[in-house]
């Protein structure tokens, strides 16, 4: 079976990769992030005295980001295509031959920037260095910000495939989040500051996947954090949306403690000194930094990775995000930022493989979580009556499944997933917005119900997403979430294996997950667009402006998935159109990890395709079937059975309030750990307070108080008043005995000058004289 | 030369006026003193102007007379005002500014 290589024993024999210089859109990518940046500027401070209330400026802005993201992913994959190793083979395989000679190491010329001060490197870092001859793959170009000590202070892009796709994918989404804000949030009473916010979340989110170094990164982490923040926060009159505001962001703030100390580890462990993204990992991959260190790291980075992007029990933020407007929960809280703590372990992958030891098939912390996040989040969308909640759930749940593939070493996976689910997600946000729209409210029981007849596009946009996320053959889900499964290598049964070891608890997690998407959704498109209307008033579909990004988006649902189609899945002359993501993405140099990859196996896609289709057949039954009929038989719109089994098994019921009440992590959080430290808290802080803050206050005014007295009376009495009067009584003194001198004679006056003449006169003839 | 005459000559003329003024009550000889004294330095810039031949001497000893001539006129304003005030022009007396 043709297969994508980068066997363990090749990879580090890749030299390290830096820019030479290669394509002016890879080098000039920081163009991407300032554009929006640029806008937020104009917006906020022009915006409202523009025609479209400064609307125009965001689109026009991040449409031009679009643009030069499409265009430097095409000069990326040339750069790509044109980029060989010296032991290529294959038609579409990178099979490095283990016994070939290894091309010599070669110095990263980050490493050598920082001693020549304060110069810029547009691009041609390899250049400069006088290896212009190596072969290359990442663009990078930094120029040093400032310089602390002997620390250099680099800001700067570094372009791969990975940063390349997201750079795609955030402008793309955000470019459609802009146009269907236009009608989504149209006369709001803070239109602009809306558009100036997203305009400064692009901007930071491009910011952060174009880092060059992890001071960058968290730079960039905790402006989209703020932009999470302001944007959840948009309507905040009312007390619950800055709650919501406040919980995202004092959660992410636990993370963001695991990102500070992450990268400071970094920083000395495997950085020796060094913020460069390059250097750290490529010291850790030739195996000069701690394995301690980088444990350590490795796990205060997935606590960042927990909160961010919403990982279990620190995911409680996400489902109330849900407060913001629908656009931002599209763009924000599903698209992009929440995948920023995925992106960052992409990014960072070394400190994961060799810190979690992800090769050696050992149960590793962020697979767990991946696999536990998964599970348990998924299952939570099974009782929310907010269709934006249940979405919500299911993006932590699909968050899992990147965590759990990036955990169990299937790299590309998870980054294909990213970018698939990105499509889907966004569309199903807006899909759901839209609804919303027509019917003033989310909630699905009370309010929707029989939409398809009012919101023929809607519908079929959102079914389309729904398929592609429950993973149906051949949408894009199906592809990427295969990739996943067969990445855990856990399928041993029928050939299916490999990878980085036998993760076999992981691969049932995920397809259990697969299951219980495939359900939840169903209940969804039943609950929302099925049975009769429940709301008031009559639904009317939206207007172009939200429509035409949901096509586009649900074209993507429907065709991302054939990016990356499995090795082996067409033989012949097509065979080189397989695993075209994967092989433009992945880094193929002395930054990336020697990651093992999976064997697809169409056992294993046929077996998680049942599953999946088995949850949402038992969904369908349930909802199409019995509770349709019910509501037929009845007359009344229904929305569960009356005697649906949390009615009768105790134990079921039990389970329905415990995922009512989210696994009570919310209660856990506010009236246990905050409840009970918050008055301890409270107390000892008073007793602090009291005692050594003021203590240490009324000690120094005391001494302050006593040190005065004592300057008073023995310095300024004794030494400066003394000093002043003796002066005073000298002067005195001396004026008493010179003034009998001044006879007021003046012949006396007279004979003295002629004396002191005589005496001068005298001196200079004896001084003439020797 | 005969320099020496003339400069024992200045020395006599200057210790009279020396003497003159250290000595006299009368303002108004203590000014003719003072005179002496600015005379016999004229001698001497005379006496040293010819032995070097140097004409600067004899135009050094014209200033000294145009400025004795000032200042005999400022001294005799004073003894004037002086014996206008007091009757008297006793230098003994005017000791106005005794500290």
């Amino acid at each position: 079976m043709n297969l994508l290589l980068l066997a363990a024993e090749g990879a580090t024999s890749v030299p390290l990769a830096v820019s030479d210089g290669a394509n002016w859109f890879l080098e000039h990518a920081w163009i991407v992030p300032l554009l929006p940046a640029l806008s937020f500027l104009v917006i906020l401070f022009f915006g409202k005295r523009m025609p479209r209330k400064g609307a125009e400026v965001g689109i026009a802005a991040v449409g031009l980001a679009f643009l030069f993201s499409v265009v430097a992913g095409i000069a990326w994959i040339d750069h790509r295509d044109n980029f060989t190793l010296p032991e290529e083979s294959g038609e579409h395989a990178l099979v490095i031959d283990g016994s070939s000679e290894s091309v010599d190491q070669i110095v990263l010329a980050a490493e050598e920037t920082p001693a020549e001060g304060d110069h810029a490197e547009e691009g041609a870092a390899g250049e400069a260095h006088g290896e212009a001859e190596s072969p290359t793959i990442a663009v990078h170009s930094s120029t040093t910000w400032f310089h602390n000590g002997d620390v250099a202070f680099d800001a700067g892009i570094l372009v791969d495939g990975l940063s390349v796709v997201l750079l795609f994918v955030v402008t793309l989404v955000s470019l459609l989040v802009h146009i269907y804000s236009t009608d989504y949030v149209a006369g709001d009473r803070r239109y602009t500051h809306f558009f100036a916010f997203l305009s400064l979340f692009t901007a930071s989110m491009l910011f952060f996947v174009l880092s060059d170094n992890i001071l960058q990164m968290i730079v960039g982490w905790e402006l989209v954090g703020v932009c999470s923040w302001v944007l959840i926060g948009h309507w905040w009159e009312e007390k619950p949306n800055s709650d919501a505001a406040m919980k995202a962001f004092l959660t992410n703030r636990v993370g963001d403690v695991g990102l500070l100390v992450g990268v400071i580890i970094l920083f000395w462990a495997a950085g020796h000194g060094s913020f460069d993204i390059l250097t750290i990992n490529s010291n850790i991959i030739s195996g000069g930094v701690s394995h301690t260190a980088l444990v350590v790291a490795a796990m205060s980075l997935t606590t960042a990775v927990m909160s961010k992007s919403g990982q279990f029990v620190l995911h409680t933020w996400l489902p109330d995000a849900m407060a913001g407007p629908t656009p931002v929960s599209a763009l924000i809280h599903a698209a992009t930022m929440v995948v920023a703590g995925i992106y960052m372990v992409a990014r960072l992958y070394p400190v994961f493989f060799e810190g979690m030891q992800i090769g050696g098939s050992s149960i590793n912390l962020l697979a767990t979580i991946g696999a536990i996040t998964l599970v348990f989040g998924g299952l939570l969308a099974f009782v929310q009556n907010d269709i934006k909640k249940v979405l919500a759930y299911s993006t932590i749940s699909q968050l899992g499944y990147m965590a759990m593939a990036l955990g169990v070493g299937a790299w590309t996976a998870a980054v294909f997933h990213l970018f698939t689910h990105a499509f889907f997600k966004a569309c199903l946000f807006l899909g759901a917005g839209s609804a919303s729209h027509a019917v003033h409210s989310f909630d699905m029981k009370t309010d929707m119900g029989g939409l398809r007849k009012w919101m023929p596009h809607t519908y079929r946009t959102f079914v389309v997403a729904s398929l592609a996320l429950a993973g149906v053959f051949p949408l894009a889900g199906f592809w990427s979430k295969d990739e996943i499964l067969a990445g855990t290598g856990g399928w041993g049964l029928f050939g299916g294996t490999g990878g980085n070891g036998a993760y076999t608890f992981h691969l049932v997690m995920g397809t259990v997950g697969a299951a219980l998407t495939g359900a939840y959704m169903t209940r969804v498109i039943y609950l929302t667009f099925f049975g009769e209307f429940r709301g008031h008033g009559t639904p009317h579909e939206s207007g172009r402006r939200i429509i035409v990004p949901l096509y586009i988006l649900a074209a993507f649902a429907l065709f991302a998935g054939l990016f990356n189609l499995p090795a082996g899945f067409i033989t012949g002359n097509h065979s080189s159109w397989q695993e075209r993501f994967g092989h433009y993405v992945e880094p193929v140099a002395g930054y990336f990890p020697p990651i093992s990859h999976a064997t697809p196996s169409y056992s294993l896609a046929i077996a998680s395709s049942l599953v999946a289709l088995a949850g949402i057949g038992y969904a369908y039954w349930y909802y199409f079937v019995k509770v349709d009929r019910l509501a037929r038989a009845t007359g009344e719109s229904l929305t569960e059975l009356p005697d649906g089994f949390v009615s009768k098994s105790s134990v079921a019921r039990a389970g329905h309030t415990l995922l009512v009440e989210k696994y009570y992590l919310d209660h856990l959080y506010t009236d246990v750990i905050a409840g009970t430290t918050k008055g301890a808290i409270a107390r000892g802080a008073n007793w602090v307070n009291q005692n050594v803050i003021d203590g240490t206050v009324d000690l120094a005014g005391r001494t302050s108080v006593k040190a005065g007295q004592l300057t008073y009376d023995k310095i300024d009495q004794a030494v400066v008043d003394g000093t002043v009067n003796g002066s005073g009584r000298i002067s005195d003194a001396l004026g008493g005995i010179f003034r009998r001198v001044q006879t007021g004679k003046v012949q006396q006056y007279a004979a003295l000058l002629f004396a002191g003449a005589a005496i001068l006169g005298g001196i200079l003839v004896v001084v003439l004289s020797l | 030369m005969l320099l020496n005459q003339f400069l024992l000559l200045a020395a006599l003329l200057f210790c009279i006026g020396v003497y003159g003024v250290l000595v006299r009550r009368n303002g108004m000889l203590v000014l003719m003193s003072v005179e002496l004294i600015l005379n016999s330095v004229n001698i001497n810039l005379v006496a040293f102007g010819a032995l070097t031949d140097d004409v600067g001497g004899e135009v050094f000893a014209l200033f000294t007379i145009a400025v004795a001539a000032a200042e005999v006129g400022v001294g005799l304003a004073i003894v004037l005002l002086m014996y206008r005030n007091r009757r008297s022009i006793d230098l003994s007396q005017a000791d106005l500014l005794k500290g």
